[in-house]
């Protein structure tokens, strides 16, 4: 409406300006770990992420092979190889500059040819092969320490991944994790549907004393929170034998997600056209017959909107797991709690962290991605009235 | 057994089993119990139509009052009763105990900051994220990348803020982002730009919006309407408390304001964001408004678009420009979504527990109540207290709980 003529351009800009900042800011935290995810520890480390799609210039010592390698070429002792051999991450490394001493690391350029006195002659080349020749043997352990000045160009990987999801090892792998999360995760949606569907029938299309007491009772169960329900609960659980477990958290989650299911399904199911309902009524139809063959088919929006959420607050969820489903020995930790565990022992693996975090949000992003519609006609009507 | 195939098997039985339960509870209410046929027919009909509504709201109500409102209950006993005494009643000791500590009072102080911070925040990003969005071409690709972090559990998004908090030692490259930002500042133009005015700006306008509502709230008490008859003692009393907070939030910003300008920044030095004593609270509530900015936006754009566009033309054709028509016309008529936005976000912030938990687990001064309560519970097997505090919480809900039933009870008539 602001669009009367002339007013319109400038304000028009520095709406998709601002706009375009909004979303980048919202962006750059995600984008941040995504990017993390596909780049080695050592990368990680030695420059910010945003950094990471240029090549980048790092300081290394690296190592000539041993004396024990020597060759001889005539009179001559050499050695003669690539500098970067035991530093695959650096493999199609530029060098720019190098040095022999650590008081000047770039000393020499590429092609250059250091002369070390009774150490022998040093030629390095910028892709790192070098030779090292010497009048004399070689002699010690170790192999010569050069310092370079190396150009990298960006360098993205999958084995942050491969380890995460396929390595198998007990602390990094997600794998279990992943399957756990979904077993607690399908049961605890689909089960509240069923039961809030049956209710919130009765609660649309029924008459009984008390309906409207039932409905408010909902309202307000709707924000109760589930912190209180979590000692009691165990303690139940624990008493009548189904300790923790599976079971004990699809039925916590089926209760947590009652209110809203049959908060939402009711206040649908309402607004269905009556004269249907009657209808069926008027031919003979049971309301059992009503329920299943007319508004459960109706209803399909709304199931559908309650069903992200459930996913996306059971997937995500992490009280409700560590209290009810979580024991000693761990074999039942979910996605949320292994990362939380993560963060504990292995707080500085960023390339490990951050594969972990992104396994466990893929899922409900491609869930939000795909059905976002249904997720915000669920939000617009539990909210807005 | 197989978890997945017990899941399996707990879906078919589950999912069978409601369905069963519902056929053939209906199917013995109408033919065994109360047949439609015989001498009684009518008569069985009705009484039929009474019992059925409770065999479809059976499982339900029987859910809901095991896992939800007994527990309030329960807990509310074990609050007040000692189990290391074999349950004795201990009448308010717990609370006592727990009004003693110092981290609960911690605790209490950052939930009120949260309680603040998150739902103004995200109310106002949304608000203008809603609004800016609404008209351009790419607004619903923009929409749904801000709606985004919806989608991200509050522990995935802790992982993702503590890359942005991430520090390392002055010298080294920074791979936090927060850090290398701030390594740019050194005390010239661009910081004094960055870290001085525009904070101030920020608050001045936030002052000068809380002086706005002050306004807006006290207008009606002094100058009370005739049409307005009746009882509205309580609305008038709302008010008074609702100025009173405003009052506070204008000073506080307004003291703050000061503060800005005589403190020194360590430029140079980089920060471990997470330890910084009282400002780390914000870089926590930082990740819940980052989260739930989506979704105000996406509430209040619906109620944007709801607004009837003849009031809008009204206002341009008596010459409103596009900050009056926003202001006075389209946020009035929306007040009533953005307080239920308030509201709902609110209720996430009371039960924030993640968020702590995976990024300072209370440390450096930032507890909060629902992790508070966790600590009494799991790791001290203090039920006592742990009780106490969860009663806390309810406590602090229940006036939101109140309102939506008194909403839902007045839109049902």
């Amino acid at each position: 409406m602001s669009s009367i003529a002339g007013s319109k351009s400038g304000l028009t800009w520095a709406v998709h300006l601002s706009v375009i900042g909004l979303v980048l800011l919202w962006l750059f935290p995600t984008v941040g770990l995504l990017i993390s995810s596909f780049r080695t520890a050592d990368q990680i480390y030695s420059s910010g992420w945003w950094k990471a799609a240029f090549t980048q210039q790092q300081n290394l010592v690296l190592r000539t092979k041993a004396p024990s390698e020597q060759g001889q070429e005539g009179d001559l002792f050499v050695i003669s190889g690539n500098i970067f051999a035991d530093n695959e991450a650096n493999s199609d490394a530029t060098i720019v500059a190098w040095g022999t001493s650590s008081r000047a690391i770039d000393d020499y350029v590429p092609g250059d040819t250091a002369d070390m006195g009774e150490d022998g002659k040093l030629t390095v080349q910028a892709n790192g092969d070098y030779r090292l020749e010497n009048g004399t043997e070689f002699s010690g352990s170790r192999g010569e320490r050069v310092f370079v000045t190396a150009n990298t160009p960006p360098d993205f990987t999958l084995a942050n991944y491969e380890r995460v999801l396929f390595s198998g090892s007990g602390t990094d792998s997600m794998a279990k994790a992943f399957f756990n999360t979904l077993t607690v995760t399908i049961p605890a949606t689909v089960i509240p549907i069923v039961i809030a569907a049956f209710a919130a029938y009765a609660l649309a299309w029924m008459r009984f004393p008390g309906r409207a007491l039932l409905i408010a009772a909902v309202v307000a169960l709707l924000v109760v929170p589930l912190q209180l329900a979590l000692i009691p609960l165990l303690r139940l659980h624990l008493e009548i034998g189904i300790g923790k477990g599976y079971l004990g958290v699809w039925l916590a989650h089926t209760g947590f997600g009652l209110p809203l299911a049959v908060y939402l399904l009711r206040n649908y199911m309402v607004g269905l056209p009556r004269d249907i309902i009657e209808c069926a009524k008027v031919d003979g139809a049971t309301d059992f017959q009503i329920f299943t063959r007319i508004v459960l088919p109706l209803s399909f929006p709304a199931l559908a909107s309650f069903a992200i959420f459930q996913f996306l607050w059971t997937w995500n969820d992490l009280l409700v797991a560590k209290v009810f489903l979580i024991d000693a020995t761990g074999e039942t930790t979910v996605m949320t709690n292994q990362i939380v565990e993560l963060l504990g022992t292995r707080g500085g693996n960023w390339e490990i962290l951050a594969t972990a975090a992104f396994v466990s949000i893929a899922v409900p992003l491609i869930v939000f991605f795909a059905m976002q519609r249904y997720l915000v006609r669920g939000l617009l009507a539990g909210s807005v009235k | 057994m197989h978890p997945a195939l017990l899941g399996l098997i707990t879906i078919i039985a589950g999912v069978g089993g409601c369905l069963g339960y519902f056929f053939l509870s209906n199917l013995v209410l109408d033919k065994v119990l109360f047949p439609a046929s015989g001498p009684n027919a009518g008569r069985n009909i009705n009484r039929a139509n009474l019992v059925r509504p409770w065999l479809f709201l059976f499982p339900a109500i029987f859910a809901l009052g095991l896992y939800l409102a007994y527990p309030v209950f329960e807990t509310l006993r074990l609050s007040l009763t000692d189990r290391d005494a074999g349950g004795a009643f201990v009448g308010l000791d717990h609370y006592r105990q727990m009004a003693a500590e110092p981290k609960f009072w911690e605790a209490m102080r950052n939930n009120m900051m949260w309680l603040i911070v998150v739902p103004a925040a995200s109310t106002a990003f949304g608000l203008m994220a809603a609004q800016l969005t609404d008209r351009i071409k790419w607004g619903n690709i923009a929409k749904s990348l801000i709606f985004m972090p919806m989608a991200i559990s509050f522990v995935g998004a802790s992982v993702i803020f503590k890359l942005v908090y991430d520090a390392r030692p002055a010298g080294q490259e920074q791979i936090g982002v927060l850090n290398a930002v701030w390594l740019t500042f050194d005390g010239g133009l661009w910081s004094v730009l960055a870290l001085r005015v525009v904070p101030a700006i920020v608050l001045l306008a936030f002052a000068a919006l809380m002086l706005y509502a002050l306004y807006a709230f006290l207008t009606p008490v002094f100058r009370p309407q005739a049409s307005h008859s009746g009882s509205n003692w309580l609305a008038t009393l709302g008010r008074i408390v609702g100025s009173v907070g405003v009052a506070w939030l204008a000073f506080l910003s307004a003291r703050s304001l000061i503060s800005l300008f005589t403190m020194s920044f360590p430029y140079g030095e980089p920060q471990t964001w997470l330890t910084v004593p009282f400002w780390n609270n914000f870089f926590l509530m930082a990740v819940l408004v980052w989260i739930q900015t989506g979704f105000a936006m996406v509430i209040l754009s619906a109620a944007l678009r709801g607004i009837p566009e003849e009031t809008i033309e009204a206002a341009v054709i008596d010459g409103a420009g596009p900050f009056d028509i926003f202001f006075k016309i389209k946020v009035p008529q929306i007040m009533g979504t953005i307080v239920v936005v308030w509201t709902t976000i609110t209720l996430v912030v009371l039960k924030v527990f993640d968020i702590v938990y995976a990024m300072t687990n209370g440390q450096w001064e930032t507890q909060v109540l629902a992790n508070y309560m966790f600590d009494k519970l799991f790791r001290a097997n203090d039920w006592g207290v742990g009780s106490a505090s969860a009663i806390v919480i309810m406590l602090l809900v229940s006036p939101i709980l109140v309102w939506n039933v008194y909403n839902a009870r007045k839109e049902m008539r």
